[in-house]
């Protein structure tokens, strides 16, 4: 049983390249489209990590790290935002919502990588 | 009387001095006469007057008629002339009009008269002097206003000025027609609730915000800053975005702020334009991101070299899929800034008939041919750039003439937008045919004919009316959005008042201000008929505004209303107004609520306004509006100021003060009348003691014919 990862986004296209990755990376890979899909899958999965992307419909990455963080049981979820949201105030509010760590799309994916095995260490 | 009976009784006393003076010398002689002697001198004396007393008498009264004579004579000499001329000269020093004294009696009153004559013609000449440089700084002050206000309404920006109170001294048109679209009662007040000389600031624009500025302002102005000025921005009544400028104003450099001035801008249009171009933008970098990141993560799996077919193709898909989609997004970002751009082109409004005017006249020009040209429906305006369009129908109209078209312009409206045409007779279509390709065709650095009508959000196209004989080019043009009514013909609207600017000492007691320093809303309502209890309805409400004694012309209300009840045939002859005239127009629960924020803080006046007020009144309860503002009657002022006249009917008292009567029995005219009456009873009623708001609710109170009631 290999190290949970769940990837959220809205986005089959970059969901499929992730996927791919985390695979290859030896993680379990689970995949959630919406915010309130990927609260679930925290809560059931229990993962170590999550891919969050900041904007999907419904519930967005903000608000799911939130809830995550207010949540005792799912509370020490490591959390890597990915969004196309660049701008200081999202980044700040990313971090704020309490991200662990947060990338800007598009981002290499051996940075990436790296990230997220210096998370999971 | 008594002057006549103290000159008898003048002309009586020489007699009696003579026969007092005799009778004294007799007795003074009789008493040093020896007591031995008296009888034999008593003897004497009565045989010399013995039978010949009535000749005594008779000397005695020849005598006195001598000296009472004399005594008038002098008096019509000397005295009774200087006497009238005194009264003469006291008459001449109230009123220099009066006429000279007449020189009369002796030749020293004679003197005196030409002598003071020629001191009152001096005095005359003296005061015509000073009149004539009064007037003329007076003139030049108003000329200088004039000329002022002139300018503001030649400026492209709202300006207002207003006094340290915020009642407003000074706006321009630009301002008349932004409060026009602000105000949440536009459809009735037409913005008049808002803006109006002595109006309040306030009710446009928020006191605090205008407070914080000013105060801004201030403390800018106590650093030492020469030209401060505050912005800032706010939300009108109708949630219009307000951008404003204020200054203040000052007599001179480190005079104290007296007012202050603003320059006002909507500017919710180009807020919501940018709001739209920055979302598009964010859209663009994210949507951008969001694509970027799924190719870049799919272009890194590729380079695994131990990927499956599939998942290969998988990737392959992924890029092309978003590159495709980034492409797309981009193409109609572009579409849309191109229409940004031309929203953002500088179209001006521009009156038709001027348009055409121009276009003919540069076609003259041109190409040496008179171009036919139909009228144009004289309120047309149209948004256009007017040089480019010019030129650019101009240049279509060189290469008809080319071909020795005869040529013809036309413009007309089709809804919102309005038609140029550039006719030309069709004999056979052959220039049709060989023009079709010319609104393409653009001359070096200039846009094509139909670019630049694209340009205007537009069009232009070839139109064949075969049948009719005739083609065109037709240019679809857009028809401007503001307003632009012409404001009176003939006199220039009343847009300001500096003497606002002095402000405070109009802020005691209402009924202790004089009645030239108020500020009133003169009305006048037509009915349906003369029984508000009974049914009868208002159908028309006019009103006009005088402020510190002056008609302010340019500020009207005027409306008609639809009573929702039958006009009876009987009263048509007395308002004019038919039915289908009111059909479709507000109702009075509308029409009031609007009258009454354009009548706020003013007092009321009417001809025999009991009773308009009673028909106000019984709609208090079904409009919401109160008008508990005091009431002036012009009926009572006229019977006050003239109370020895016997007709105070409106035609009558404007008849004998001169007053022209126009549109008589219409709201407005009849309004415009009583204001004019009502400045014309001011200085009657001032030289009968009626000063004063409350002076003159007193005296209006006393006249006999304040016991009418409706």
């Amino acid at each position: 049983m290999g190290t949970k990862v769940l990837i959220a986004d809205d986005e089959p296209n970059i969901v499929v390249s992730l996927s791919f990755m985390m695979r290859r990376e030896g993680y379990d890979v689970v995949v959630a489209r919406d915010g309130a899909e990927a609260l679930d899958a925290i809560r059931r999965e229990r993962p170590a990590l999550v891919l969050l992307d900041a904007m999907m419909p419904g519930l967005t990455g903000f608000d799911v790290c939130e809830a995550v963080r207010a949540d005792a049981a799912v509370r020490d979820t490591r959390i890597l935002m990915l969004t196309a949201k660049g701008r200081e105030t999202d980044v700040a509010r990313g971090l704020g919502a309490g991200a662990d760590a947060y990338l800007t799309k598009p981002f290499s994916t051996r940075e990436l990588v790296e990230k997220v095995r210096e998370m999971l260490a | 009387m008594s002057v006549r009976r103290g000159l008898v009784a003048a002309a009586l006393v020489p007699g009696a001095c003579l026969a007092a003076w005799a009778a004294l010398g007799l007795l003074i002689l009789w008493t040093t006469l020896d007591p031995a002697a008296r009888p034999a001198v008593a003897a004497g004396l009565g045989a010399l007057v013995g039978g010949r007393e009535a000749l005594a008498v008779g000397w005695w009264v020849v005598g006195a008629a001598l000296g009472g004579w004399a005594v008038v004579r002098l008096h019509a000499a000397h005295a009774a002339p200087v006497a009238r001329m005194a009264d003469a000269a006291q008459l001449l020093a109230g009123d220099a009009g009066t006429p000279d004294l007449v020189p009369s009696g002796g030749a020293a009153p004679r003197r005196l008269a030409v002598a003071i004559n020629a001191l009152a013609s001096e005095r005359r000449a003296l005061r015509a002097d000073m009149e004539q440089l009064a007037e003329a700084a007076s003139r030049k002050a108003a000329e200088d206003r004039d000329q002022l206000a002139a300018l503001m309404a030649e400026l492209d920006q709202s300006v207002v000025v207003c006094n340290l109170d915020g009642r407003i001294l000074l706006y321009n048109e630009r301002a008349r027609t932004l409060f026009r679209r602000l105000s949440p009662a536009s459809r009735i007040a037409g913005g008049a609730d808002l803006v109006g000389l002595g109006r309040s600031i306030h009710a446009a624009i928020d006191p605090a915000v205008i407070a914080h500025a000013c105060e801004a302002v201030e403390r800018r102005l106590a650093r030492g800053e020469a030209r401060p000025s505050a912005r800032f921005a706010t939300v009108a009544g109708n949630g219009s975005l307000i951008q404003a400028s204020l200054a203040p104003v000052r007599a001179g450099e480190g005079a104290a702020t007296t007012g202050y001035l603003l320059l006002l801008e909507d500017i919710t249009e180009a807020h919501a334009a940018q709001a739209r171009r920055d979302h598009r933008l964010l859209e663009l970098t994210e949507g951008s991101r969001a694509a970027l990141g799924s190719i870049q993560a799919a272009l890194d799996m590729l380079d695994y070299p131990d990927l499956g077919p599939e998942e290969r193709d998988e990737f392959q898909r992924v890029v092309r899929e978003e590159v495709a989609a980034m492409g797309a997004r981009l193409g109609e970002l572009a579409g849309e800034a191109g229409r940004d751009l031309a929203a953002r082109w500088p179209l001006q409004d521009i009156l038709g008939a001027d348009l055409v005017e121009a276009v003919a006249k540069r076609i003259l020009a041109t190409t040496g041919r008179e171009v036919d040209c139909a009228a144009v429906e004289e309120s047309l305006w149209l948004s256009a750039d007017s040089h480019a369009l010019t030129e650019a129908v101009t240049g279509l109209a060189a290469r008809l003439a080319e071909r020795g078209e005869a040529l013809s312009l036309r413009l007309a409206p089709a809804g919102g937008w309005a038609y140029l045409d550039l006719a030309w007779p069709s004999a056979d279509g052959a220039t049709a045919a060989a023009a079709a390709r010319w609104p393409d065709e653009a001359a070096a650095g200039a846009p094509s004919a139909r670019e630049l009508a694209e340009r205007h959000g537009g069009g232009l196209w070839l139109s064949q009316d075969l049948p009719g004989g005739h083609c065109s080019f037709r240019f679809m043009l857009p028809r401007a959005v503001g307003d632009h009514d012409e404001a009176g013909a003939g006199e220039r609207p009343v847009y300001y008042d500096f003497d606002l600017l002095a402000g405070g000492e109009a802020r005691g007691a209402l009924d202790d201000r004089p009645l030239d320093r108020l500020a009133c809303t003169v009305f006048d309502c037509e009915t349906t008929g003369l029984d508000p209890g009974g049914g009868d309805e208002i159908i028309q409400l006019g009103a006009v505004r005088i402020l510190n004694g002056r008609l302010l012309n340019g500020e009207w209300f005027d409306h008609l209303v639809d009573p929702g009840r039958s006009i009876p045939e009987a009263s048509i002859p007395f308002h004019g107004i038919r039915p289908e005239m009111v059909r479709g127009k507000p109702a009075l629960v509308e029409v009031l609520p609007a009258f009454h924020a354009f009548a706020a803080d003013t007092v009321l006046v009417g001809h025999n306004v009991a009773f308009d007020m009673r028909f106000l009144r019984l709609k208090e309860a079904a409009t919401g509006v109160r008008f508990d503002q005091p009431v002036l009657d012009t009926l009572l002022l006229a019977s006050v100021a003239q109370p020895e006249e016997e007709s105070h009917a409106l035609e009558a008292i404007a008849g004998r003060l001169g007053v022209p009567v126009t549109a008589r029995h219409s709201a407005a005219g009849d309004a415009l009348t009583t204001a004019s009456v009502f400045l014309k009873l001011l200085p009657l009623l001032r030289s009968r003691g009626v000063v004063t708001l409350g002076e003159a609710r007193e005296a209006a109170a006393r006249s006999p014919f304040a016991r009418l009631r409706y």
